[in-house]
């Protein structure tokens, strides 16, 4: 029974992990570029989620809803600020401004929020939580939800870039940016659709995250998003199955990890699976292998 | 010819500056006029610098992107305070250069080791693939080191891993890191310590293992196909780097009575990959100049109190757009171009461009 809890709750972290690291995975893909802001505007959208139910008393749902919109903006506003002016710049030039931009939203929301902890209200995800057999086994409601948002949501992203136009569209960026071009596809407009996407589901990530792990503080989601970006590439950088099945194992191998082998060493033993898994097979689990040509 | 000398130049430049800007911040020191944060600061810079240039052997030189940086520079700042705390308890060594330089060379010699058991796996992988298990390294072994207890014991070390329970005078203590350090970094070492990173990290670039590693960097296959030995020249540069880290983590660490391990996140890591990229990739002065600069930039910028960090991302990022955004290069191109043309050293002339086709 011990090892069934630790197990879904290992899927639910998982799961957190799986939406942060589509983010990362789809800018990866479609823009080139590690976005190390990402894990920040997961705080962000914990932030606005908190303020718009404790402070403007919106009601649960509309206070993620008004998260999203925010961190959508955002997203679409740092990549348009900050990242695309350096669209022909080199890669490492892009990563020191996208850490530049973490350093930003970090210290805006110290100035904005202080550096004191806040407690993320439960009751913004208040769902009965399940008993299995007979009470033995019991989960939390945010920890049923988590899991059945990953599959919504990763159900609807592939729906979206298989079958939609846009889809389509992000497709062929990721593939050829040039060709996507020539073919009369707005790369810039791609991308930020990319870049609002991206946020959205990391504003989804902070609520989520939040309500499982209360404390939160304007740090909070760069330790989230560094983990992420391991799940990402541990999946194979750029592919979305991918994300989903390195989030899930991340979150696993860390809740499994930490109850039976150490608390203490729970990140080593995360990042020491990264390392033997990238060393079997040196594009992640389901990433292309590209074959180098002279 | 006019190769070699130019690079002659760049060298004897590379090293007055850093030769006066000791002299002139000795000169300060002994009138006094260097205000007390200032003095705090020097030797953080000294091994700031040394890092950035150690990095700029891997990221600029060696072309790989390492983020796992900071990981060296915390088995070299431990390993430091053992060494020291080990002399001086059971060995009653109380000169405290001698400890320093036993210090800093095991520290270096055991980052080192690390570096060469950690590049074996690494030095597999290419591209983003590489940075994000550098970045791995990093993060297991702070969270080693965590879990890490040492005392002093009559004449002998004890190690403890996950185990608080030992004889003697705990030197390391867990997750609360080294405590009551004896504070024996000098500036003096400091400068040397730089000294030293630069003669080795200038003279292996210009090496033929330098001009191998770079040959390397700018086409793999083709390097390879001419008889380079891949592995062996990015491992030269890999663990060199990872040596010269280690002896800046030793004297930064004997420079703090408290060290704790959370010192050196990835976030470590990543600002020392900020002074490579911001002084130029491949750019040794620039590396300097730029830990230099943003080493005391937090601190200058303390008049603005609560608004430093952020006042810091803002420069960040602007210089960043600044210095890569092609129409903003372009304008200050044309400003500086006069400056430019006095200190330029690469391609100083497009040869193909006489006899090619008009322009």
């Amino acid at each position: 029974m011990d090892f069934l809890f630790n197990l879904v709750n290992g899927l639910s972290l998982g799961s957190i992990y799986a939406i942060i690291a589509l983010g990362y995975t789809m800018v990866y893909g479609i823009a080139k570029m590690l976005n190390f802001a990402h894990g920040d505007v997961i705080m962000v959208g914990a932030y606005i989620s908190f303020c718009a139910f404790q402070y403007w008393g919106l009601p649960p749902l509309p206070s993620v809803l008004a998260a999203m919109i925010f961190c959508t903006v955002l997203g679409v506003f740092i990549e348009r600020l900050a990242y695309r002016p350096l669209r022909s710049a080199t890669s490492l030039a892009v990563l020191i401004t996208a850490i530049g931009m973490s350093y930003l939203l970090q210290n805006v929301a110290l100035l904005i929020f202080k550096s004191d902890p806040k407690n993320y209200p439960g009751q913004i995800i208040d769902l009965p939580g399940l008993s299995l057999f007979g009470g033995q086994l019991k989960i939390s409601g945010v920890t049923l939800l988590t899991i059945i948002a990953n599959i919504v949501i990763m159900i609807l992203l592939t729906l979206f870039i298989n079958r939609t136009k846009l889809g389509k569209a992000m497709r062929c960026v990721s593939e050829d940016r040039g060709a996507a071009e020539l073919m009369g596809i707005s790369v810039n407009r791609t991308i930020s659709v990319t870049f609002a996407i991206g946020s959205a589901l990391a504003a989804i990530a902070g609520v989520l995250l939040c309500s499982a792990y209360p404390i939160f503080d304007p740090y909070t989601g760069s330790m989230p998003g560094i983990k992420a970006f391991t799940a990402a590439v541990f999946g194979g950088i750029g592919s979305i199955p991918g994300a989903m099945v390195g989030g899930l194992l991340l979150g696993v191998i860390e809740i499994l990890g930490r109850a039976y082998i150490s608390t203490q060493l729970a990140d080593a033993i995360v990042f020491a699976v990264l390392i033997i898994v990238l060393l079997v097979k040196p594009s992640g689990l389901l990433g292309k292998q590209v074959r180098e040509k002279v | 010819m006019k190769a070699k000398k130019k690079k002659l130049i760049y060298n004897s430049v590379t090293f007055g500056l850093v030769i006066a800007a000791f002299l002139i911040c000795q000169l300060l020191l002994s009138t006094g006029g260097m205000s007390r944060s200032f003095r705090g600061q020097l030797i953080p810079i000294c091994c700031w610098i040394v890092m950035a240039v150690s990095l700029n052997l891997v990221v600029g030189i060696s072309g790989e992107l390492s983020l796992g940086h900071a990981g060296f520079m915390s088995i070299g700042a431990f390993t430091g305070i053992i060494v020291s705390g080990w002399m001086q308890r059971a060995f009653q060594m109380e000169d405290p250069v001698l400890r320093l330089v036993l210090a800093m060379v095991i520290g270096a010699v055991l980052a080192g080791i690390a570096g060469a058991l950690i590049g074996i796996p690494v030095l597999r992988l290419k591209g983003d693939y590489l940075a994000i298990v550098t970045l791995a390294f990093g993060e297991i072994i702070r969270n080693l080191i965590d879990c890490l207890y040492v005392s002093v014991d009559g004449q002998s070390l004890r190690f403890g891993f996950l185990n608080n329970k030992l004889p003697g005078d705990l030197l390391m203590n867990g997750p609360n890191g080294a405590v009551s350090v004896q504070t024996i970094a000098t500036f003096t070492a400091g400068f040397v310590l730089v000294i030293i990173a630069l003669i080795i990290v200038l003279n292996l670039t210009n090496s033929r293992s330098g001009r191998a590693i770079q040959a390397i960097r700018d086409a793999r296959i083709a390097a390879e196909s001419v008889g380079i030995n891949v592995t062996k020249y990015r491992m030269m540069a890999f663990v060199t780097s990872a040596m010269l880290a280690g002896a800046a983590g030793a004297l930064y660490g004997l420079n703090f009575s408290t060290l704790v391990a959370a010192k050196f996140r990835f976030d470590q890591s990543i600002n020392v990959l900020v002074f490579v990229v911001l002084g130029g990739i491949g750019n040794t002065m620039g590396s300097m100049i730029a830990a230099t600069a943003l080493t005391i930039l937090p601190e200058t910028l303390r008049d603005f109190g609560q608004y430093r960090m952020l006042a810091y991302a803002v420069v960040l990022i602007l210089v960043m757009l600044a210095t890569n955004n092609p129409l903003a290069r372009a304008f200050f191109g044309r400003i500086f171009a006069p400056v430019k043309a006095l200190f330029r050293r690469k391609k100083p002339a497009e040869p193909d461009l006489k006899g090619g086709d008009a322009k």
